[in-house]
């Protein structure tokens, strides 16, 4: 007998965060549990940002998804605790972000004091490595990016930001 | 299970961010710059996304079937609970970011503590958006300084933005009957404990941007009882218009 569980998150690999298409929503660690009782699958999900409008489409894609796949009762729950945090984004995932032209995020930090004034964290280019790069604006395209420069290829770049 | 004070106190923290979040929408296509005009549209989405789970979990504890889209677009004028701070007109940069700054400062202090809230859903949206107003913080703190200790021209307007701005800070940690009974079971902290560490912050922020503190804030309360001032209802009257012009419309 199939392992119904392991068939789901196969389906849930292929659901694409539609921000970050090079990322399933399990790499980005928003599915936090998966369950299957009988014809049910039930998905428990946890947002990046609290404002982030992907996550209706992200729900609505992993529901399509499960039941175009075999499952014909898809219940999706969303949770607030812990936290999504960047760290739940593995190593093979960061390089799929690198090589799609993303820098990835860093280690977040134990303990996050607010800093009143910028912080200047490196942020090695995607495209060459340099870490001669500067940070242009803490805010991107999206809440979970930031926008950088490279001064070794002259290449502006997107940085998922640590967070 | 129906808690009286609890929704009350959820639709104080929502109707601050969703106030203030559409402020922050004002300036998009009007920011001075490109980056600065994303930067604003980003931090008004985060407090939109901050506003809408407080308020769905307001209408969960208030139990009479509204959701958050019913708490925002059909409520009137009084029955909004916002800091009379938020609502006031977004004036120019200087001003949005100088009221950013002192609502920022604050509300880092207030998730922090209603972080470590008895109610667990509270404590986790806490959680959650604190970790947002960080980086809110570090951008309106950034150009706090930036403005104050920036051209002749920049410092003026900011300094005559504090100014206008100040009185409104008494309201802040404002508390009444419904803190008291909350406070009893451990769900919200005392506001008078978060005033003396946020003005430190905002003094020490001041300070190093070559600004005036002015003199002690009025008390002003009113928001947290629905008494706002003249421009709330027009705020309101354009959030609301096209979902009661359509209602139940989905696209």
């Amino acid at each position: 007998m199939v392992d119904q569980r392991a068939r789901a998150l196969e389906i849930l690999e292929s659901v694409k965060d539609p921000e970050v298409p090079v990322l399933s929503v399990v790499e980005l660690g928003i599915v936090r549990e998966v369950r299957v009782e009988g014809d049910t699958v039930a998905v428990t999900v946890t947002p990046t940002y609290s404002g982030c409008p992907a996550m209706h489409v992200i729900e609505e894609d992993i529901v399509a998804a499960l039941r175009s796949g075999g499952f014909p009762i898809v219940e999706v729950k969303t949770v607030y605790a812990p936290a999504w945090n960047t760290d739940w984004i593995s190593d093979a995932s960061r390089e799929k972000l690198r090589a799609y032209g993303i820098a990835p995020p860093g280690p977040v930090p134990a303990e996050q004091l607010v800093p009143l004034g910028r912080t200047v964290r490196t942020v090695s280019c995607p495209y060459c490595g340099s870490a001669d790069t500067s940070l242009e604006s803490e805010f991107g395209a999206t809440a979970c990016k930031s926008l950088h420069t490279c001064h070794s290829c002259h290449q502006p770049f997107e940085h998922f930001k640590t967070f | 299970m129906s808690d009286a004070p609890l929704s009350e106190y959820l639709l104080r923290l929502g109707d601050d961010r969703l106030v203030l979040g559409h402020r922050l929408s004002e300036w998009c296509g009007h920011g001075p710059i490109l980056e600065e005009d994303i930067a604003l549209a980003n931090i008004s989405l985060d407090l939109l996304g901050q506003a809408s789970l407080l308020l769905h979990l307001a209408g969960q504890v208030e139990g009479e079937g509204r959701d958050e889209d019913a708490l925002a677009y059909w409520r009137d004028e009084t029955l909004f609970r916002n800091l009379q701070l938020v609502e006031l007109p977004r004036g120019d940069f200087g001003f949005t970011m100088l009221r950013q700054f002192l609502f920022d400062a604050w509300s880092y202090h207030l998730l922090d503590a209603l972080g470590r809230s008895s109610h667990a859903d509270l404590a986790a949206i806490a959680a959650k958006a604190l970790k947002e107003d960080r980086y809110h913080l570090r951008h309106s703190s950034e150009w706090v300084l930036r403005l104050g200790d920036g051209t002749e021209e920049s410092h003026a307007r900011a300094q005559a933005a504090l100014d206008e701005l100040w009185p409104w800070t008494g309201e802040l940690a404002y508390q009444d009957e419904v803190d008291t009974a909350l406070r009893a079971r451990g769900v919200v902290p005392d506001l008078e404990t978060l005033r003396p560490p946020w003005e430190a912050m905002v003094r020490d922020v001041l300070g190093r941007a070559t600004l005036a503190v002015p003199s002690a804030p009025m008390r002003m309360t009113g928001g947290r009882s629905g008494r706002h001032t003249e421009y709330l209802g027009h705020l309101l009257a354009e959030m609301q218009i096209v979902a009661r012009s359509h209602p139940g419309a989905k696209w």
